[in-house]
């Protein structure tokens, strides 16, 4: 049985999965059968120039604090992936997203949309530029959420498709977060948060489009994800 | 041993606006002679719809791709035409024509992966070597019911008596 690094499908303390998490046991493939089932072709999914900078497109910059998020999407083997599709989403820097679900507590930004994609080059790197969304607090009986980045990815096969969230390094919400403690591993948990870089961060040499770097990587789920002795 | 995947995290409810744009609930065109409609409702344990805006449901085979959200019903529906056939398993085994469909949703914390197989494909169905490893009586979960000419219908239960069969992924 494979050691799995995702959080199971029931965690009570994050309660909607109490109804949402499948209970029967997952029909296990014999290995390599959903390794090589294809995933997704996403060609239809357009990434158009500029997709990847969420602070421009509008009339002016975005309010809030810059970042460049960087790193490569690898697999199991720590090979980088290339052509895989990121697709991100995320709030503005008051905790507002522009989706038409979010209930409307904090101010829109007339110059932030954010929703970017892009595909990753030859050696798996990818690279956003946005500003920083603000924690946010949901409805009333929800939870307050960490700072995030929403991540969907799809590689080449089944196994290599993914969703996840990217938090910021330092943020204290971090640890009180059900859906991050749900990660069983708290190495996993690590897993999902950017660091900031201070080597490819302009710290001294300013200009209107400096912004703070992050770094995150991202491991899909590969043939080799599985233990060796299996 | 533990791996370095990064994990998987709820899709969360507001993903729309990034993910969803008008006609990638279609992975043929609207006028395709062949295209199909495949709907069904999205259940929770306690055979409540999983509503607007929390469920993103993907389909795909081959060449074809379609993503859509439940509606207020916990209804969605995509057009795709039926794979004439897919490719073999490794080894070899042919595989009955069959749709991937993967479920995400807030408080899913990780994706729901299952397939639909063809009700007019008994025989192939039959010989199919994933249906195999599914138990007899929870095989034909997994196979749509034909509701028309060009509507398929294909109800996906994330728990409860009935609940969907599931695949690791």
């Amino acid at each position: 049985m494979a050691l799995d690094a995702n959080p199971p499908y029931l965690f009570p303390e994050y309660l909607i999965t109490k109804k949402r998490s499948p209970e029967r046991a997952l029909v296990e493939l014999p290995k390599g059968w959903f390794h090589t089932t294809p995933g997704p072709v996403f060609g239809q999914i357009p990434v158009l120039p500029g997709d990847d900078d969420l602070t421009i497109g509008h009339a002016g910059p975005p309010q809030g604090q810059r970042l460049s998020l960087t790193g490569r999407v690898l697999d199991s083997d720590g090979r980088g992936v290339p052509n895989a599709l990121v697709e991100i989403w995320q709030a503005n820097s008051a905790g507002r997203y522009t989706d038409a679900a979010d209930p409307g507590f904090m101010p829109l930004d007339p110059n932030f949309t954010g929703a970017g994609r892009c595909l990753t080059d030859n050696d798996g790197n990818y690279r956003f530029f946005t500003i920083r969304p603000a924690a946010y607090a949901g409805p009333k009986g929800t939870m307050f959420r960490p700072a995030h980045i929403h991540f969907s990815l799809f590689g080449r096969t089944l196994s290599e498709r993914l969703i996840t969230q990217c938090y910021f390094a330092g943020d204290p919400l971090i640890e009180h977060d059900p859906i991050v403690n749900a990660i069983p591993d708290p190495k996993g948990r690590e897993r999902l948060i950017a660091q900031f870089d201070a080597q490819t961060t302009p710290l001294m040499s300013g200009g209107d489009t400096s912004a703070l770097a992050y770094t995150w990587d991202i491991v899909l789920r590969g043939a080799s994800a599985t233990p060796m002795e299996d | 041993m533990t791996s370095d995947q990064s994990p998987s995290q709820t899709i969360g409810p507001m993903y729309g606006f990034a993910l969803c744009e008008e006609g990638m609930d279609r992975a043929v065109a609207p006028d395709d002679p062949h295209a199909v409609t495949v709907t069904g409702v999205l259940l929770d344990g306690d055979g409540e719809p999983i509503q607007h805006p929390d469920a993103l449901i993907e389909v795909w085979q081959g060449e074809q791709f379609a993503r859509c959200r439940t509606d207020a019903f916990g209804r969605w529906s995509v057009l795709v035409r039926k794979p004439a056939q897919v490719p073999p398993l490794p080894g070899g085994k042919a595989q009955a024509p069959h749709l991937n469909v993967t479920v995400w949703a807030r408080g899913l914390m990780k994706q729901a992966q299952t397939r639909l197989y063809f009700p007019d494909e008994a025989a192939r169905n039959a010989d199919d070597p994933v249906l195999a490893l599914v138990e007899a009586d929870r095989r034909p979960l997994l196979v749509a019911e034909r509701e028309s000419d060009r509507v398929l219908r294909f109800d996906i239960r994330i728990q409860g008596p009935r609940e969907t069969v599931f695949f690791d992924f």
